[in-house]
């Protein structure tokens, strides 16, 4: 097998989103872990560029790397969860069997991928166009015309799932105050002033 | 230009997999748990698309989109599961919940 550039970047990229993974998984700060994900995807994104798929590279950045690792750093800052105390596990055990099941797990993938597979096939060449917007867009809107709407379903719910779960269920809403028949008259009034528009300063309340 | 082979593109999926797999069941902070559920879904999506390439086909690279979607899903169900599950325990350990009504 001759040494291709592509062959250089792909193994220097692969040591590169390892090493990243490896970082998530052993830093102690939460922070760390996720830029460390950030750099993982950033790097799965190059290899979907040489895999002819330039339209899901950009997604791949905007999305994962963007929206969803800036809602996980959004989310640890805002809980202060950044370092976990150490204590001792009640399942240490568990970390042992972890590694012995991912070394069988990946032996026995290796043995599928690289002994039981017949001969490296030639990869067939494809157009320009592959893997672009239009294309996506066209097999999207016309093979795949109902996951995509089930999609946007299954987004929607989502949502609405992460308003109610999040919600303080403590009753400590106003709508839940002011359907409360014992509020006092002292939350109503500091709801009225709550409600009432505030005045400039300068110019006393009526 | 010679492309790599799909084959390398998948072992290192499954290697990328296998770190996300450690880290669910070694780790005990629920929100690296989920960065390495996501980590599982990357690699699954690297393996989508790798094939994609080799048989020269686009479904693969519309499956990546779907995963992505189901990701997003999973990021902002699971995130606001940890809030309120912080808000109550005061604690992100999964080892510390350990009630079924907390």
């Amino acid at each position: 097998m001759t040494i291709t550039p592509e062959l250089v970047i792909f193994f220097l990229l692969a040591a590169v989103s390892i090493g990243a993974a490896l970082g998530m998984l052993f830093s102690r700060n939460a922070i760390h872990s996720a830029l460390f994900l950030v750099l993982n995807f950033a790097v799965v994104s190059v290899f979907f560029i040489m895999l002819a798929a330039p339209f899901i590279a950009m997604v791949q950045v905007t999305v994962y790397a963007g929206a969803i690792m800036v809602l996980f750093l959004f989310v640890i800052m805002l809980l202060g969860a950044e370092m976990l105390r150490r204590g001792g596990s009640p399942l240490r055990w568990q970390t042992g069997l972890a590694l012995l099941l991912a070394v069988l797990f990946i032996g026995a993938l290796g043995y599928v991928v690289f002994l039981r597979a017949g001969p490296l096939a030639a990869i067939a060449p494809v157009g320009v166009d592959y893997g672009g917007p239009v294309d996506i867009g066209t097999k999207l809107f016309q093979d795949y015309l109902l996951p995509f709407e089930l999609t946007s379903f299954l987004l929607l719910v989502a949502m609405i799932g992460a308003v109610v779960l999040t919600r303080d269920s403590r009753g400590r809403g106003i709508g839940n105050r002011l359907s409360n028949p014992g509020a006092t008259s002292a939350t109503l009034k500091e709801l009225g002033q709550v409600g009432a528009p505030a005045s400039p300063p300068g110019q006393p309340r009526p | 230009m010679q492309p790599v082979p799909t084959l390398y593109y998948v072992a290192l999926s499954a290697l990328l997999f296998t770190l996300g797999v450690i880290g669910v069941l070694t780790r005990r902070n629920a929100i690296i748990i989920f960065m390495s559920v996501e980590l599982m879904l990357n690699a699954a999506n690297l393996a989508f698309v790798a094939f994609a390439r080799e048989f020269a086909k686009l479904d693969g690279q519309i499956f990546v989109f779907f995963v992505m979607a189901v990701a997003a899903a999973e990021v902002a169900v699971g995130l606001a599961l940890i809030v309120t599950i912080f808000r109550t325990k005061n604690s992100i350990n999964v080892d510390d919940i350990n009630q079924l009504k907390g």
